[in-house]
């Protein structure tokens, strides 16, 4: 298919593919069996500018936009999501600075995000509010010239890894979502610590932690936009990253795909290859569909998004549901392709298996978008301008 | 610091095939790469310009097309690069390349420190990094496996031998040719890449190098090709056959027949 792509974006999407196949494919077993963050590939992709990719120039960045973004997180994704998603998370981390930050906040934080000297992470969930976001309890008390954290976020990406986190907290308890704010909290802030850490069914190179604040006394500057704001921060940042979990989806979808059909030619069964079943080949040719039509969806929404358009929140849910549950379908059929030892660790497709999971589940769970989406089309009767 | 770092372009596969009439390699359909040993120079001298300050100059003697390898190199930390390319130029030994070299290290004068890798994949010869020294009239060291510190005038190096390491202490400037366990070669950048498609690349041709045709490509050749061939395989072994006890016998009989007991 041909995505016209420009010269830049190319070049982007060729060394992000270089990579994942010469830094990422030799060592994503170990990172996935050992539960280890991968600080040496988060090095190279540095040294490589893939951290500049969604940074303006003024900020020492290359001003790419959701596309290219999707570019890197699909080619990494396809050696490896976990290493991936930990890329990622610094994209969505530092996406409400970029979107809602201050002049000084963007210059004194995002040049070192762009270098990749400092990752970031973005914290909602906590223990009691999942989908039901709103039902979050960490508090930020105004005291004297800044603001005091209580609370415990839960299940976050890169967490204890960065050390810039986006936190959503109450700033009045009362208001509910419209009492919430959204600060940047800096690693080493007395009061913030970092909690358990979790093991994973999948992704399991990725960092996933909770952040624990006690007493943490952080100064004025550190609120994003308004009080009040953080929810709709929070709403609108998700509709800009969702197409990148859409992006993680179709990389691994991509891999498991091309990974089974290169098993299915050499597999030798009733003398012949297995690719000569007709069985296979539906299967085949249904994963290869299904792949290219999330491709396309997500690529759409992004360059959507890089448009400049002011509503998405459909599209990138759909573009999130339909590449997730394409990951979820395409990775279980190629461990059914390669049968007994795709079953094996020794092989990658179980770790595909695993990983492709919590892109269902996280940046709102497909059922929760469906939601959204069917809220969507009520008010639009269905109609498609 | 100022260090010059010679890059070949090779074909990008081992098995490539030989012409036949000519005894050169067909080059034609096989894409072409740095020679991978060259990567691990370039590395050294970008992460020894990182140390010291400086420049990294890359240079490179062949066709046209061979501008690609420069390009690469300034993708992945050289300042600047220079293509020596001339048809005068074309079918040279050895000798003849490294004396185009030696006119063209001369002429851009500025020059610590000259890096090669140990040899090329397709030549293999090796020669040419100590050819370049004895030339240019300054300290050679081969097989170069750590650069440990760097002054002024010398610096400490590390060369692997077969038994171990040594540590030698060079005056400067040296040509040096390095081993690939020196490093591990960086990946480009985007920032890089982007230089790298704007550079300008200079050519110097014969007349810019001011050398006389006679003493570069064909002509200035000391050695020429007169056959390429594979050595014949030749099973010399031989596996003993029967009972244990029988076994020992002959293979003691064998040993004593060529006087090794």
């Amino acid at each position: 298919m041909e995505y016209f792509l420009t010269e830049q974006q190319k070049t982007i999407k060729a060394l992000a593919k270089r990579i994942a196949e010469e830094r990422i494919l030799p060592v994503r077993a170990e990172l996935d069996e050992k539960e280890e963050f991968p600080w040496a590939i988060m090095k190279d992709l540095a040294d490589a500018d893939m951290f500049r990719v969604f940074i303006p120039e003024k900020y020492d960045g290359l001003d790419g936009g959701c596309l290219e973004l999707c570019l890197v997180v699909e080619e990494l994704s396809r050696a490896c999501s976990g290493v991936a998603i930990s890329y990622a998370a610094t994209a969505l981390g530092c996406s409400s600075l970029l979107e809602y930050g201050s002049e000084e906040q963007k210059q004194k934080y995002l040049p070192d995000i762009a270098s990749g000297k400092r990752l970031a992470a973005f914290a909602l969930t906590e223990s009691t509010a999942g989908s039901d976001a709103g039902a979050i309890k960490t508090t930020a008390n105004r005291e004297g010239e800044g603001y005091v954290l209580n609370g415990t976020k839960q299940f976050i990406t890169n967490g204890g890894e960065a050390e810039i986190y986006t936190i959503i907290a109450l700033t009045n308890p009362e208001r509910g979502t419209r009492g919430a704010s959204a600060f940047l909290v800096e690693k080493d802030t007395p009061g913030f610590s970092f909690g358990k850490k979790e093991k994973k069914m999948g992704i399991r190179t990725s960092s996933t932690r909770e952040l624990v604040f006690r007493n943490c006394l952080i100064p004025e500057e550190n609120l994003i936009g308004k009080e009040g704001m953080g929810f709709i921060i929070m709403l609108k940042i998700f509709d800009r990253s969702r197409p990148g979990i859409g992006a993680q989806a179709v990389g691994l979808a991509q891999g498991a795909l091309e990974a089974a059909v290169d098993y299915a030619r050499q597999r030798i069964q009733f003398g012949h290859p297995i690719y000569s079943l007709q069985a296979v080949q539906h299967m085949l040719a249904d994963m290869a569909i299904q792949v290219e039509a999330a491709r396309a969806l997500v690529y759409a929404v992004a360059r959507t998004i890089d448009s400049g358009a002011k509503n998405f929140s459909e599209e990138a849910a759909m573009a999130k549901v339909f590449a997730s549950d394409t990951a979820m379908k395409v990775t279980t059929d190629a461990v059914q392709i390669f049968g007994g030892v795709g079953y094996m660790c020794d092989y990658p497709m179980e770790k595909m298996m695993r990983d492709a999971k919590i892109t269902q589940i996280y940046e709102g769970t497909n059922q929760v978008l469906r939601n959204a989406i069917a809220s969507e089309l009520r008010k639009r009767k269905g109609i498609r301008e | 610091m100022n260090v010059v770092v010679c890059l070949k372009q090779v074909p990008g596969i081992t098995e490539v095939k030989i012409d036949p009439e000519t005894n050169t390699l067909i080059r034609e359909g096989i894409k072409n790469i740095v020679n991978p040993f060259d990567t691990y120079a370039l590395e050294e001298g970008v992460r020894i310009k990182e140390r010291y300050g400086g420049k990294v100059t890359t240079v490179t003697m062949g066709p046209p097309q061979a501008e690609e390898v420069l390009r690469e190199a300034i993708s992945l930390g050289a300042d600047e690069a220079i293509l020596f390319s001339d048809s005068a130029f074309a079918g040279a030994d050895t000798l003849a390349t490294a004396y185009t070299l030696a006119t063209a290290i001369n002429k851009i004068q500025e020059y610590d420190l000259i890096i090669c890798g140990r040899q090329t994949v397709d030549g293999d010869t090796g020669q040419v990094g100590p050819e370049l020294a004895e030339m240019l009239g300054i300290p050679f060291v081969a097989y170069v496996s750590k650069v440990e510190e760097i002054e002024s005038d010398h610096m400490r190096i590390q060369r692997m031998v077969e038994d171990g390491h040594e540590a030698i202490e060079t005056l400067l400037p040296a040509v040096i040719t390095v081993v690939k366990e020196i490093n591990v070669p960086r990946l480009p950048s985007l920032r890089g890449l982007a230089k790298a498609k704007s550079a300008a690349i200079p050519t110097w041709t014969a007349i810019e190098l001011g050398v006389d045709e006679n003493t570069v490509g064909l002509p200035g050749s000391a050695t020429k090709v007169i056959k390429v061939f594979f050595p014949q395989r030749v099973h010399r072994g031989e596996i003993l056959q029967g009972e244990l006890g029988s076994q020992v016998e002959s293979l003691l009989d064998n040993l004593r027949e060529i006087k090794v007991i």
